[in-house]
């Protein structure tokens, strides 16, 4: 009887459990759409003077040329930077930085990374990231704020001086904006990996379950 | 799609059974998303020069954001924040030559056949001669030039505020642009929004590095501009006009954007 009664509560409870709220999914594939837009037109902006002995080639850039690239650059960048500001601000105010990114404890990470590079991470808890997630969405996030900065600071270094001073300099901060963004893609690249390798939490991301 | 998500979601479902399905359905949706998105931002890779921005609805949006930015960025300009000065051991050496042409095809300007024309919205319209302009009061500057192409360059700069020229020519300073034309082949041409003409880095320089502006760098006048782009720094310029109309110029009408502050 008892158990009956606790597979019912389950019935009606389970269905309504949240995992990923309509306004992180939302802001998710914003910022997917937003990402990929500026990363292929930086590559293409970066092309025009490249800062290490290669330039990226022309099939998985966007733009065209400097001008169609800067354009894309400068209205992706719009998206991206209010996508990503309501993000920051909704996250604080839920609460649900604290929720799901907190703690991080070096010896957590440690043994799930080791765990997740021996395949026995477990994915038992779909709601809950482990010590690895963690830490790599707390530093994803912070990496997206660097290049935004940065890339405000390369925008502005008039205008906004003191924070291309921050950076150490016009120049410098090019290497910045640029070191974010590989960042970035090898984040993507494992969280794409992942993402295929545990649909459930893809599912999560697209319907909210 | 949703809809029938949740349908699925009843409890007593087989679980292992709705993840594959909902395998199924996932990928395919993103692929075809994946597919329609790749093959638009394709087919805009293939596009070259100017077409980028004047051939489809995407470049229509791009070209509106882009005037959207100008307004962003006509607002976040401060007329009274200076561009960084630097010392002059700093100084890029050698200070790049940049155009869209050789060295070789640079205008070859004597400077005693060569008068700056003032047009426009000015009391005197008096052409003047390099004597003339030479006799001005002068400033030095060593600032930054940074291209749009990202890369940059610091040099020192020597001539007449800009702000006094128009002053003492009687311009019409509430008018929106000063618009330069200069000697380069094919005729480059630059708008200047009369604020940044009005900051007091904005200058008509008629030095490099302390000695008269060689022809790479733009004999016998530049226009400086440290608060923009290296493009809105025209060089060679043969006249100025002011203005309220937008004429446009050689690098904005081919889709860079025209306010183009740094």
């Amino acid at each position: 009887m008892s158990s009956l009664v606790a597979t019912d509560s389950d019935a009606t409870q389970e269905p309504a459990k949240v995992i990923q709220p309509a306004w992180v999914r939302a802001m998710h594939w914003t910022n997917a759409v937003a990402m990929i837009l500026m990363i292929m037109s930086g590559w293409q902006i970066y092309n025009a003077s490249p800062l290490f002995g290669f330039t990226f080639p022309r099939t998985i850039t966007l733009g065209g040329w400097l001008a169609g690239a800067l354009a894309w650059h400068f209205a992706a960048m719009w998206l991206l930077m209010v996508n990503g500001l309501i993000y920051l601000i909704m996250g604080f105010a839920t609460g649900r930085f604290r929720r799901k990114l907190l703690p991080i404890s070096p010896g957590g990470v440690i043994s799930d990374v080791k765990a997740a590079l021996t395949f026995r991470l477990a994915h038992d808890d779909p709601s809950g990231y482990n010590y690895a997630q963690k830490l790599l969405y707390a530093g994803i996030i912070a990496v997206g704020v660097v290049i935004v900065l940065s890339g405000l600071s390369i925008w502005k270094p008039v205008q906004l001086q003191w924070l291309t001073a921050l950076f150490g300099g016009y120049d410098v901060a090019r290497y910045v904006h640029f070191i974010c963004m590989s960042l970035i893609v090898a984040f993507l690249i494992v969280h794409v990996v992942l993402a295929i390798l545990v649909p459930k939490r893809l599912r999560a991301m697209v319907i909210g379950r | 799609m949703m809809g029938r998500m949740r349908k699925l979601l009843i409890p007593g479902v087989d679980r292992k059974l709705l993840i594959k399905d909902a395998v199924k359905i996932m990928p395919d949706m993103a692929r075809r998303r994946f597919i329609s998105g790749g093959a638009s931002l394709g087919a805009l890779t293939l596009l070259t020069g100017c077409d980028v921005l004047d051939s489809d609805s995407a470049d229509q949006l791009l070209a509106q954001v882009s005037k959207f930015n100008d307004a962003v960025q006509a607002w976040i300009f401060n007329p009274d924040t200076l561009a960084p000065e630097y010392p002059e051991s700093m100084i890029t050496k050698p200070f790049p030559f940049n155009a869209y042409y050789d060295l070789d095809d640079a205008p070859e300007i004597e400077g005693k056949d060569w008068k700056l024309e003032v047009r426009g919205l000015v009391d005197n319209k008096k052409s003047w001669t390099l004597d003339e302009l030479y006799k001005l009061p002068q400033v030095k500057q060593v600032t930054r030039h940074i291209c749009v192409e990202g890369w940059s360059a610091i040099g020192s700069w020597t001539g007449t505020p800009l702000r006094d020229f128009l002053k003492l020519i009687g311009a019409d300073t509430r008018a929106k642009y000063v618009w330069f034309q200069c000697a380069d082949k094919d005729g480059y041409n630059s708008p200047l929004d009369m604020r940044t003409a009005l900051h007091p880095q904005t200058q008509m320089t008629f030095k490099f590095a302390d000695e008269i502006l060689p022809r790479a760098y733009g004999y016998p006048m530049k226009i400086r501009v440290p608060t923009k782009l290296g493009f809105k720094n025209p060089k060679y310029v043969i006249s100025m006009e002011v203005t309220n109309d937008y004429k446009g110029g050689y690098w904005e009408d081919q889709g860079y954007n025209s306010f183009s502050g740094s």
